[in-house]
C-alpha cells in the first residue's frame, strides 16, 4: 500500500463528523458511511484517523470496512457506473448489460479503470423499475439499457 | 439472589437467575462439549460468541436447538443435552468445521493439545462426509508468533484476548463468509501490527492456527556444535509449570529435575535467570530508592510484552519505566562479558539459551539494542512447551530424574528472584531490598502479603519506617492501560508500579503449558512459586553472595557506569502509523 496524502480540508471535515458522533466507539459504521461520502472511498489513512478519533483499533475499523460490501477501499472513478441488479432489472437482462460494461471497461465489479475515469458497482433497485434495466452514471439515470447501448454510454463520458 | 429451577437430562437443577445452561449443567456433573467458549474464571475473562454451535442442546418447546453457552436458564425449562437430535446436530456441526480444516494432525505442532482434535475424538468422528472447498490463506511468521489461519475455526478467542483483555488491538475478524479470517489491520503481517507478542492469543487458540516460533532446532544444533559452549538460563515460572507436560499435578515444583534434564540435554552450564532477577532488583531497586523521596513514579520493565505495549501506546510516558533491562537480557551480557571472559571463551563461541514462559522473550532477544556487532546477548529463547518437547525427544524420563543444583556463579538466586514469576512478585522483591537499604533496618517478615493476589488491579501502601510508599500492580495489558490512564488523569499516585502483560504474571505466560481455561492451574502455579521462595535460605536480592561478588569484582555498584552500559536500556516510540507501508 503506498501512502497517500489526504487533503487537510477533508480531514478536518472527517474530524468534525467524528465529533458530531461524540467520538463514540459505537458509531464506527456511521462515521465510515460519512467518511466514504467525503473521500469517495476509505483508504487506510482515513481508517487510521477514524480509529484514533473513536479510540478503537485500526484492525477493528478495517474489520468493519471489509465486512460490509457498501464500504470500499478502492477510489471510485470520476464517473461511477452502477448497474441495478434488482428483480425487475435482472429479469430484463441487467446481467448481460453488466457483462458488457465489464468487457468494455476491462474491469471487474468494485474496480476502477486505470485512468481513474470509470468505476463499476452493482446495486439493488433504484425505484425506477418501469425503466428496467437501469444504469446510473453518477447521478444520471439511463433506462432500458441493452448490451448494445453500453458502448454509447461510455463514449458520452470519454470525449 | 433469585433462583431458577429446571431439569437437565431429567435431573433437577437449581441455579441463580441468568446462569447459562452450560454452567447449570456443570453443577450436576453434565459436561456439555464446547469449542469457541472459553473462560478464565478468576481473571473474569470469558469468550462466548455462540458461534461454533458445538454446545447445542434441546430445550423442550423451543423450535430450534439452543447454544448452551449463551442461553440463560428459565423456570421449568426442560433441557436435553444428548438425545438423538442433539447428538446428530452436534456431530454435523463438527463435521462441517472439520471439512474446512486441514487434515495435518500428524505434523501439526498443536497435535495432542488441540481442542478440535480432542472434540473429534470425544464425538467419535471417523470420517468427514462433507467434501468442499477449503479456505486458504498465507502463513504469517513474526519473530515470536506464527499465524496459520487455514487452521482457524473462527472461535474468536484470540480476538477477545487481544482486544478485550489485552486492549492491544492487533487482531480483528476481517472480510466475511468463507473469506473471513482473523487478521491485523489491512491484513498486514503481525510484525507490522501493534502486536506485543504477549502470546495470550496463542495460549487460548484451540487449534494450531496460532503457535509460537519454534527455536528448539537451533538449540539442538548449538548443542551439537563442538566449538560452542552453550549456557542455559531458566525463568522462575518455568519450574512451576514444566511438570504439567509430564503428567504431574499443576503446581508441582520441578526445579531440581529441570536442572538435571538441562544437564542431560547437553548444556555446558545450567544457570538461573533468577540470578539475573536478583541483579535486576539491585539495579531497579536502587532506581526506586532514588525516586522514593521525590514522589516520582517508577515502573517495572522486566516484562517484554509490557515494554512493547508502552512503546506503542504510551510513548509520552517512556521516561517512567525503569531503564533496567529484563532479567533475561541482564543475564546475556553478564554471561558473555563476565562469565565467558573469565573462562576465556570468545563471545561468538558462547551461546546463551533462555527457557521462558513467554513468547515476547523471543522478540526481545532479537532486538538490535541487545546485540554486539550483530551477536545477540541471548541467542535463542525457547518456551516451557518447547523445552518439554526437547526433553521428550532426547529420551529423558523426566519424572525419574534426580534433583540437581544449578551451576555457579550464575545459578545462585534468592527467594526474591523466584517470585518474579507471579503478579506482584517483582515489586515485592524490589521492596524487600529497597526497605532494608532505605531504612537501614532488617525486615522482620519478608513477605508483603498486601502485594499478593489475583485481583486485576491492586493498590497497597507500605510503611517504610514512617514513610508511606504507594504501590500499584496490574496484570494483563488491559488492566495496565486502566492503571496508566488513571495516573495520567491524576486519579492515583504511586511511587512504584509493577505491570505484567499476562494474567497471573509469567506463570500465565504465552509460552507455558496450555491451561485450557482452567484458572485453578494458574493459582496452583502461583502458590508453587511462593513455596519455592519460602524454602530458600536467602530471600533478599542484596544478600545473594554471588551478586555481592559480581559487584565487587566486575560491576562496581548499582547504577555504575558499567552497570549502565551492560544492564540498562532505552525505549523507542512505536506509536507512529505502522500499518501503511511506504
Amino acid at each position: 500500500m503506498a501512502k497517500i496524502k489526504l487533503s487537510e480540508k477533508k480531514l478536518e471535515e472527517l474530524r468534525e463528523v467524528c465529533k458530531a458522533y461524540n467520538n463514540d466507539k459505537g458509531e464506527v459504521i456511521n462515521v465510515l458511511h460519512k467518511a466514504q461520502g467525503i473521500f469517495g472511498y476509505l483508504p487506510a489513512e482515513v481508517q487510521e484517523v477514524i480509529a484514533k478519533e473513536l479510540n478503537v483499533s485500526v484492525a477493528h475499523v478495517y474489520g468493519i470496512v471489509t465486512f460490509y460490501s457498501f464500504f470500499t477501499m478502492t477510489p471510485k472513478g470520476e464517473h461511477p457506473i452502477s448497474i441495478c441488479l434488482g428483480t425487475a432489472c435482472y429479469v430484463r437482462g441487467a446481467e448481460k448489460v453488466l457483462e458488457e460494461f465489464k468487457r468494455v471497461l476491462n474491469i471487474q465489479v468494485g474496480e476502477t479503470t486505470a485512468d481513474g475515469k470509470f468505476s463499476l458497482s452493482c446495486l439493488r433497485c433504484v425505484g425506477a423499475c418501469g425503466l428496467a434495466p437501469v444504469v446510473l452514471v453518477g447521478e444520471k439515470v439511463y433506462g432500458r439499457v441493452s448490451p448494445d447501448g453500453v458502448k454509447d454510454i461510455v463514449a458520452e463520458y470519454n470525449s | 439472589m433469585e433462583m431458577v429451577k429446571l431439569t437437565i437430562d431429567g435431573k433437577p437443577v437449581e441455579v441463580e437467575k441468568d446462569t447459562t445452561i452450560l454452567k447449570a449443567a456443570k453443577t450436576v456433573g453434565i459436561e456439555i462439549p464446547t469449542l469457541c467458549f472459553f473462560e478464565l474464571k478468576d481473571m473474569k475473562i470469558e469468550n462466548r460468541p455462540g458461534g461454533c454451535r458445538v454446545c447445542v442442546v434441546e430445550v423442550k418447546g423451543r423450535r430450534n436447538l439452543a447454544p448452551a453457552c449463551t442461553t440463560a436458564v428459565a423456570p421449568g425449562m426442560e433441557v436435553f443435552t444428548h438425545n438423538i437430535r442433539v447428538l446428530n446436530a452436534r456431530r454435523t456441526v463438527l463435521e462441517l468445521i472439520l471439512s474446512d480444516h486441514p487434515a495435518e494432525c500428524l505434523t501439526c505442532s498443536k497435535s495432542g493439545n488441540c481442542e478440535l482434535q480432542s472434540l473429534a475424538q470425544q464425538l467419535g468422528v471417523r470420517e468427514i462426509p462433507f467434501q468442499g472447498a477449503q479456505s486458504t490463506y498465507r502463513k504469517d511468521t513474526s519473530p515470536a508468533i506464527i499465524r496459520d489461519v487455514d487452521k482457524c475455526i473462527m472461535c474468536r478467542r484470540c480476538e477477545m484476548m487481544c482486544n478485550e483483555v489485552q486492549t492491544v488491538g492487533a487482531l480483528s475478524a476481517v472480510n466475511r463468509g468463507f473469506m473471513a479470517v482473523v487478521a491485523p489491520a489491512f491484513e498486514m503481517n503481525l510484525e507490522k501490527s501493534p502486536c506485543t507478542y504477549c502470546g495470550q492469543c496463542v495460549s487460548v487458540c484451540p487449534t494450531g492456527a496460532l503457535t509460537e516460533v519454534d527455536h528448539s532446532r537451533n538449540v539442538i544444533n548449538a548443542l551439537a556444535d563442538p566449538t560452542k559452549t552453550v549456557v542455559v538460563q531458566t525463568a522462575p515460572a518455568v519450574r512451576a509449570a514444566l511438570g504439567e507436560e509430564f503428567g504431574l499435578e499443576p503446581g508441582t515444583l520441578v526445579t531440581g529435575k529441570l536442572v538435571a534434564a538441562l544437564r542431560r540435554l547437553g548444556f555446558d552450564y545450567v544457570f538461573d535467570t533468577d540470578f539475573a532477577a536478583d541483579l535486576t532488583i539491585m539495579e531497579e531497586g536502587s532506581e526506586l530508592l532514588d525516586r522514593l523521596t521525590r514522589y516520582l513514579k517508577g515502573l517495572t520493565s522486566c516484562c517484554p510484552g509490557w515494554v512493547n505495549f508502552f512503546e506503542h501506546n504510551f510513548p509520552e510516558m517512556m521516561d517512567i519505566p525503569s531503564s533496567a533491562k529484563s532479567p533475561q537480557q541482564m543475564f546475556g551480557p553478564i554471561a558473555k562479558e563476565y562469565f565467558g571472559k573469565k573462562l576465556g571463551i570468545a563471545r561468538e563461541n558462547l551461546i546463551v539459551v533462555s527457557i521462558m514462559p513467554c513468547l515476547a522473550k523471543k522478540y526481545e532477544c532479537q532486538r538490535d539494542e541487545f546485540k554486539v556487532n550483530g551477536d545477540p546477548d541471548v541467542n535463542y529463547s525457547i518456551s516451557t512447551r518447547e523445552l518439554a518437547h526437547l526433553i521428550k525427544q532426547s529420551n529423558i524420563d523426566f519424572n525419574s530424574l534426580p534433583n540437581e543444583d544449578f551451576d555457579n556463579p550464575l545459578g545462585e538466586s534468592t527467594g526474591a528472584a523466584v517470585i518474579f514469576g507471579n503478579t506482584g512478585g517483582v515489586i515485592e522483591a524490589a521492596c524487600r531490598t529497597a526497605y532494608e537499604l532505605y531504612t537501614g533496618k532488617k525486615l522482620a517478615k519478608v513477605e508483603f502479603d498486601e502485594l499478593r493476589g489475583m485481583e486485576n488491579i491492586r493498590h497497597a501502601t507500605l510503611d517504610f519506617d514512617g514513610l508511606p510508599i504507594n504501590i500499584g500492580i496490574a496484570h494483563g495489558l488491559g488492566n495496565a492501560r486502566k492503571l496508566l490512564e488513571d495516573i495520567r488523569a491524576g486519579k492515583n499516585q504511586f511511587h512504584a508500579i509493577e505491570i505484567m502483560a499476562c494474567p497471573g504474571g509469567c506463570i500465565g505466560g504465552g509460552g507455558q503449558p496450555y491451561h485450557h481455561g482452567n484458572s485453578e492451574i494458574l493459582k496452583k502455579r502461583a502458590a508453587a512459586i511462593y513455596r519455592e521462595d519460602a524454602g530458600k535460605p536467602i530471600r533478599k536480592s542484596h544478600e545473594n553472595p554471588f551478586i555481592i561478588e559480581l559487584y565487587k569484582e566486575f560491576l562496581g555498584k548499582p547504577l555504575s557506569e558499567r552497570s549502565h552500559h551492560l544492564l540498562h536500556t532505552h525505549y523507542f516510540d512505536k506509536s507512529a502509523s505502522i500499518f501503511v507501508e511506504e
